[in-house]
């Protein structure tokens, strides 16, 4: 049995502790929500997906689909159907549901999607059981439900009399459950737009075992895995006579290009990798960070790049111009590096396989392994444990199809773990890419024509290309190249837009002191365009981004002349969340130090305040430090960083003071695990602008001298 | 392989391993102490963070061999149940995003403040930068130092 509670476990128990409410409901879609009385033992409930469930002792337990990877997720969705339940927060117990494919839809982190996706029917949940909580009341005093309210776990009655939750649960589960249930209205909200601690604290800080590098099986087996050391190599061949003698080894195999140790402990498998002789042979390409640049140069020159977005006609737009604005921003390839490196268990029993792990993406992971082992889907058991980080690494099942690959072939429960070097150099990388973006202005300072060309590797369409300016702008041409290259690449948190927010309001940046305008005066003005003649289509509402970017200049005195005070600007739109940021730079000793960040966010509605403000202190603390330190380079398909020592991670000292703001207009809550990362970059590269005149078009800053205190 | 009397808090543990052992994976894998985590293995990101006889030590580079004598204290010794001063400072201020940094977060902070009950910004940096948190939660580790101390003070 894992030592990590299963939810089998959980069922048990709460069978145990007798009768109570259990509301299974279908998480398909917002319009078939039909919530479903089980009845009120457990064992009926095993069946269901997502339910919530009321204890005769008065303990309301929510599961919680999706997984935790540090964005609150576990704490914000129990948050939104307490709220509706009308339930004693202090009395809610939260439990992580497993993979269920049948019961749940979008069981992934990813997007920053799940609030958006799960609103209306958490709400509906919580609010359907206390419909129903209510009418089992009523019942028992023969009253009519109207005359009766609820607060926090109790049914009042309008003469004083009440019940509590628990006392009820029993009787309201014979009730039928409504089929339309009304809503709180955002004002009667008690719970949402609190801030509630994260419900796993105390086990975090108490160092339970949580993680799925601390998933623990009886008779489980560890392994570490060689793989390819260059992007290009294959497996020529290998001997582990040495290895295989070493202590703790129990076997060496080989699968899909890759060397497995397995051993009885993390400690001794990775010792007896290194005795493993390996032999490897060119496959494809063997690139360096030199090659990269040719070939960045050359897709830029191509002249049949994927046109995106045409609006008008840009040529003439730079024909006629007043002036013409031309840059080029390049970033680097980046590693994801989660503190917990990537890990996952599996156990292959023939005629299925039983695992567990960190995964942004189970469902895909269950598909995976089901194809590669021929298994059933259903086969494929996952149990979801806490992720040390993901930041989009583990949208991948790489490292769970090759754990069940593995234990198919020894035939044991086994967990495979990365050692660090393993995980910075395994790939799957933010991909590189180079932007040529040109503008044409008139001599008012207005932009008449906008071009971008996105040259990238192994990223698909670089671009974004309905992202603003677009739909402001009379001419616009949007258009890339992808090179194809053996390095590994993939979603890095807030993907594409991680840089391409830095790049765009960089340049936009020179556009403005190119037309003598304030580079908030340039985008608001853009903005009017949008809204009164937009130019195609338009996929954001600028009032909203007006309003966010009026909340960060009013808080940070934008223009206000603070005395060697250097400001920068940037706002940007993703994942459906509108965040502007202003930096602020001083000089300290002739070299710039930045001071400040102001962020102003309008993610609608704020579920839980403590939360929100700390994702959007870490994206802006994770924005900075990959704009400034972040690279990984190659040299013949090899990574040249391997380690923190020689990558590094942004650390505490090195952090500026932060303050958020939200935009609080009641609209339906998006998401906030990206959205505030993206701007970061750009503001703090226009305040050092400001500050030394010095234009940087390249990241990592640091590798352009440029420091920041 | 050579059995190993360990003294970690205030238990005796008896670990039958290479001496060589970091104890970074004595803990984790041999005596089921899984508080300590595993980040770099180079002592480069903190997260392995314990105490030896009182010092903040990154258990991921400590051979298992040069602790017989030593009195050791991995965050399940801090409490069991977040009641030490700072994990209760970390609770209220809501530090953890992923939480996985956050034990030698913790350890580092509370062998600080053993030390040093009223400790400057400049201590505070001094000791810390030595931990690294991905989730970039250093504002809340800053003032979650601060309140422990006030809490140790009391």
């Amino acid at each position: 049995m894992s030592n990590i509670q299963s939810r089998r476990n959980f069922l048990k128990s709460t069978a145990a502790a007798g009768g109570g409410l259990v509301l299974g409901f279908s998480w398909l879609t917002t319009e078939a929500f039909q919530p479903k009385v089980l009845g009120n033992t457990a064992a009926d409930a095993i069946d269901f997906n997502a339910y919530l469930s009321i204890s005769p002792s008065g303990t309301v337990t929510i599961f919680s689909p999706n997984p935790e990877i540090g964005q609150g997720i576990k704490t914000a969705f129990p948050i939104i159907v307490a709220e509706e339940l009308d339930a004693d927060w202090e009395k809610v117990k939260v439990e992580q549901s497993p993979l269920d494919t049948k019961k749940f839809e979008r069981q992934l982190t990813g997007g920053s999607g799940a609030i958006r996706h799960s609103w209306e029917r958490l709400r509906k949940a919580g609010a359907t059981a206390r419909v129903m909580l209510i009418e089992a009341a009523a019942k028992q005093w023969n009253v009519a439900a109207s005359e009766c309210s609820t607060n926090k776990g109790f049914v009042v009655h309008t003469s004083g009399k009440k019940l509590s939750y628990g006392e009820l649960a029993t009787a309201a589960a014979q009730i039928a459950p409504p089929k339309d249930v009304k809503l709180k209205s955002t004002k009667d909200f008690s719970l949402i737009g609190k801030s509630i601690k994260g419900v796993d604290n105390k086990d975090i800080l108490s160092g339970k075992r949580l993680f799925g590098i601390d998933y623990k099986r009886e008779g489980m087996l560890h392994a570490m895995i060689q793989r390819p050391p260059a992007f290009g190599l294959k497996l020529k061949s290998f001997d582990a006579t040495e290895a295989k003698k070493m202590p703790g080894v129990v076997d060496v195999v080989s699968f899909a290009n890759k060397v497995a140790v397995v051993g009885k402990t993390t400690w001794e498998v990775m010792q007896a990798r290194k005795a493993v002789k390996i032999e490897w042979e060119k496959d494809k390409d063997l690139e360096s960070s030199s090659d990269h640049d040719r070939i960045f140069k050359e897709m830029l020159s191509s002249s049949t790049p994927t046109i995106h977005r045409k609006d008008g006609d840009v040529e003439a737009a730079f024909k006629n111009a007043y002036k013409v604005i031309e840059a080029e921003y390049q970033c680097p390839f980046l590693p994801h590096s989660p503190m917990e490196p990537m890990n996952f268990f599996a156990h292959y029993k023939g005629d299925s396989i039983e695992m567990a792990g960190p995964s942004q993406t189970p469902e895909a992971a269950q598909k995976q392994v089901a194809k590669l082992l021929n298994l059933a889907p259903e086969k494929v058991s996952i149990e979801l444990t806490r992720m040390g980080g993901g930041f989009g690494r583990r949208l991948n099942t790489d490292y769970a199809v090759e754990a069940a690959e593995l234990s198919s072939i020894i035939k044991a429960p086994v967990k495979v773990t990365w050692s660090r070097e393993d995980d910075m150099t395994g790939g799957i990388y933010r991909p590189a890419v180079r932007y040529r973006f040109k503008a044409s202005i008139d001599k008012a300072g207005n932009i008449t024509g906008y071009m971008l060309h996105g040259a990238s590797i192994n990223a698909g369409n670089s671009t974004r290309p309905d992202n603003f300016p677009s739909g402001a702008v009379e001419n616009v041409l949007i258009q890339s190249n992808d090179h194809k290259s053996p390095i590994t690449t993939g979603p890095w948190r807030a993907p594409i837009t991680n840089f391409l927010a830095y790049a765009e309001q960089a340049f936009l940046d020179e556009v403005a002191m190119a037309g003598g305008k304030d580079p908030i005066q340039l985008r608001l003005e853009l903005l009017d365009k949008a809204e009164q003649k937009p130019v195609g289509k338009l996929t954001y509402e600028p009032n909203r981004f007006r309003e966010v970017i009026k909340l960060a200049a009013e808080k940070a005195g934008w223009n206000k002349k603070k005395k060697g005070v250097y400001q920068g600007f940037s706002v940007y739109f993703s994942h459906a969340s509108y965040v502007a940021q202003i930096a602020e730079m001083a000089v300290v000793k002739g070299k710039p130090v930045l001071k400040k960040v102001y962020a102003a966010v309008d993610c609608g509605i704020v579920i839980n305040e403590s939360s929100a403000r700390n994702q959007i202190f870490g994206a802006v603390v994770d924005g900075l430090g990959h704009a400034m330190y972040g690279n990984i380079t190659f040299k013949e398909g090899a990574p040249q960083q391997d380690n923190f020592n020689k990558y590094r991670l942004i650390r505490y000292n090195e952090v500026p003071e932060i303050e958020a703001h939200f935009v609080y207009n009641g609209i339906e809550p998006t998401g906030l695990g990206e959205p505030a990362l993206p701007p970061t970059g750009g503001a703090i590269a226009n305040a050092i602008f400001k500050s030394t005149g010095k234009r940087l078009y390249n990241q990592p800053f640091v590798e352009q001298g440029a420091t920041v205190g | 392989m050579a059995l190993f009397n360990l003294k970690i808090n205030g238990k005796t543990y008896k670990a039958d391993v290479d001496g060589n052992t970091p104890l970074l994976w004595v803990l984790r894998d041999h005596l089921d102490l899984v508080g300590t985590k595993y980040g770099c293995g180079i002592a480069m990101c903190g997260a392995c963070t314990v105490h030896v006889n009182g010092e903040a030590t990154r258990s991921c580079v400590m051979p298992v061999s040069s602790l017989e004598n030593a009195t050791i204290t991995t965050v399940e010794g801090l409490s069991e149940t977040a009641s030490h001063p700072v994990q209760q400072a970390w609770d209220e201020t809501d530090v953890p995003q992923c939480g996985y940094c956050q034990a030698g977060q913790m350890m580092t902070a509370a062998a600080l403040l053993s030390k040093n009950s009223n400790p400057s910004d400049k201590d505070i940096e001094e000791a810390m930068v030595g931990n690294i948190c991905r989730c970039g939660t250093y504002h809340r580790i800053h003032d979650a130092v601060k309140l422990a101390a006030s809490k140790m003070k009391k």
